[in-house]
């Protein structure tokens, strides 16, 4: 069957409505995507029918939040194909996922180790990190890119050495749309006993990922890039690393004994789940995965491709357009600049004509200095749009262009 | 020469020809080009002004009683911003700048158009060019 993206659409009921005007053109998906009517539906009958706190009471509502919030963390291990159910950890968000365990490691890092991190990360995979080791004495490493935005693996087993404790780097690049060669750096970080983490911000919503086949240690996701609500966040680890980690949070939850004296803490995952969850939001993820799969996330990465190739093709048209981010391997976002105009006035002109598209350092700071440029548009498309979109995008940003030079 | 008051009127005046917001910006970004910039040996991190999500330069100069504005942005719909306040600041006594009511931005519905971060970027300039009026005008 083709991929019908009008009958998708309909489930989105936030693309049809106008913008001073016109219609909404949504091209800022990399930042959060919409919501389809299956996971906004799925919050309304929780509140309607079900609501209650979980893990807690014996009453019937109790048993049915807590059913349908275990049934998602089941359903998030299945998805990626994690070795156990405990291994799935409910988060605020991937921000909340990454300091989870960089505080957790403040325990176990020494002043002569190292953390290894990629100069192509998001502030939420960096400052974590550089607090991690202001604290512990350790230094932070980088992964050095080239100019068409790719990471520059040549340095790789200078950095990653035996007093790496922690390689930390994403799977793509928010900012450019990089793919990252998650193998070859895990391989290396495998090599000399480092844990790792992968965050997953941007490759939850465009391609499947196993844990298992990956072997890493830690992977984190977003419920609200991945069509599911906002406060959401996963993290995956392995057991051993789990059981090793002390916890980020004390509080509800999280514990086996409570004394005035001491406590004990909860096997995993509660460990990591200090306070009443985000129930609401974690049943919200489940629909919104399952409407994800029933998709299909290789339909969806392959028609988000296909819109990349023809978008790349007709904005180069436009003179002056200039891509910051050629890599090989690149996912559904173009970040880019016209020569003569500054990024927030084309976000300003774009949203007039109904263009929806981010604009500014991207929470990149390192990637726009090392390009020396103060920030960038950004289109980063999603499984809704559609070739007509790139269409209306391309003759707003050529309105817009000509305005403003 | 006019006022402070006559100078808003005929911005007033000037929006009221366009309906939508695209011409309305079209309009400030020719007032942005159409400014002359600080000369860019003076464009220094001092002469920023904080508070504005792009890069905006405003310098003042005494002159009798009245104050001299100068500016430049990296971002043309913020020099066009600057330059319509310039436009209706510049060579007035710097007390009454230091007093003005700027009316004329609910007038032509800039105010309300502009989203919380670049609205504050707005505020930031009025603040600081009444900042340099009100300075000029006590070392009176």
């Amino acid at each position: 069957m083709s991929y019908d993206v009008h009958a998708i659409r309909k489930e989105f009921p936030i693309l049809h409505q106008q913008i001073h005007g016109r219609p909404l053109v949504y091209l800022d998906n990399a930042a959060t995507a919409q919501k389809p009517l299956a996971v906004i539906k799925t919050i309304t009958d929780f509140y309607t029918k079900d609501n209650a706190n979980v893990h807690r009471g014996v009453h019937t509502l109790s048993q049915r939040s807590t059913d349908a919030m275990e049934a998602v963390r089941t359903a998030v291990c299945a998805h990626i194909n994690a070795r156990e159910v405990a291994e799935i950890i409910f988060t605020r968000g991937i921000t909340d996922s990454i300091n989870t365990v960089a505080f957790g490691m403040g325990a176990l890092l020494q002043p002569h180790q190292n953390v290894v991190i990629t100069a192509l990360e998001h502030h939420s995979n960096i400052v974590p990190w550089q607090m991690l080791c202001e604290r512990t004495g350790a230094a932070l490493r980088y992964i050095p890119m080239n100019d068409k935005g790719e990471l520059d693996l040549s340095t790789l087993e200078l950095l990653v050495d035996e007093n790496t404790a922690m390689v930390a780097f994403n799977h793509i690049s928010n900012a450019l749309g990089t793919i990252n060669p998650v193998k070859t750096i895990l391989n290396r970080a495998k090599a000399v006993g480092a844990w790792t983490l992968v965050d997953g911000a941007q490759s939850g919503p465009h391609a499947l990922v196993d844990v298992q086949d990956w072997d890493v240690d830690f992977f984190t996701l977003s419920s609200h890039k991945m069509y599911g609500p906002t406060g959401l966040g996963v993290l995956y680890g392995k057991r051993e690393r789990l059981e090793t980690l002390p916890p980020y949070q004390g509080g509800g939850e999280m514990i086996a004994t409570v004394t005035m004296e001491k406590s004990t803490y909860a096997d995993i995952p509660h460990k990591f789940e200090a306070g009443t969850p985000h129930i609401e939001g974690i049943i919200g993820f489940g629909a919104a995965l399952e409407y994800i799969n029933s998709v299909g996330i290789e339909a969806i990465a392959a028609h988000e491709a296909a819109l990349l190739d023809y978008a790349t093709t007709t904005l180069s048209t436009i003179d002056g357009f200039r891509i910051i981010g050629t890599a090989e391997k690149k996912a559904s976002v173009i970040s880019f600049l016209v020569e003569g105009t500054h990024p927030y006035d084309l976000g300003v002109l774009l949203d007039q004509q109904g263009v929806a598209v981010r604009t500014g350092q991207h929470c990149t700071q390192p990637i726009m200095d090392q390009f020396c440029i103060a920030g960038t548009a950004r289109a980063s498309f999603a499984m809704y749009n559609t070739f007509e979109e790139i269409d209306l995008f391309k003759a707003a940003l050529e309105r817009a262009v000509t305005m403003l030079r | 020469m006019s006022t402070i008051a006559e100078k808003q009127a005929v911005l007033i005046e000037e929006f009221e020809f366009f309906d939508e917001w695209m011409d309305k910006y079209n309009h400030i970004i020719e007032m942005g080009k159409a400014m002359p910039v600080i000369d860019a040996v003076d464009k220094n991190d001092d002469l920023l002004v904080q508070g504005c999500q792009s890069k905006v330069w405003l310098k003042a100069e005494k002159k009798g009683d009245c104050v001299r504005f100068f500016a430049d942005a990296d971002a043309i719909i913020a020099k066009g911003i600057v330059a319509m306040l310039i436009d209706v600041f510049d060579n007035q006594p710097a007390t009454e700048v230091a007093a003005a009511d700027l009316s004329f931005l609910e007038e032509i519905g800039l105010k309300d158009h502009l989203s919380p971060t670049r609205a504050n970027g707005l505020m930031s300039m009025i603040k600081q060019m009444k900042f340099y009026a009100l300075a000029f005008s006590s070392a009176n």
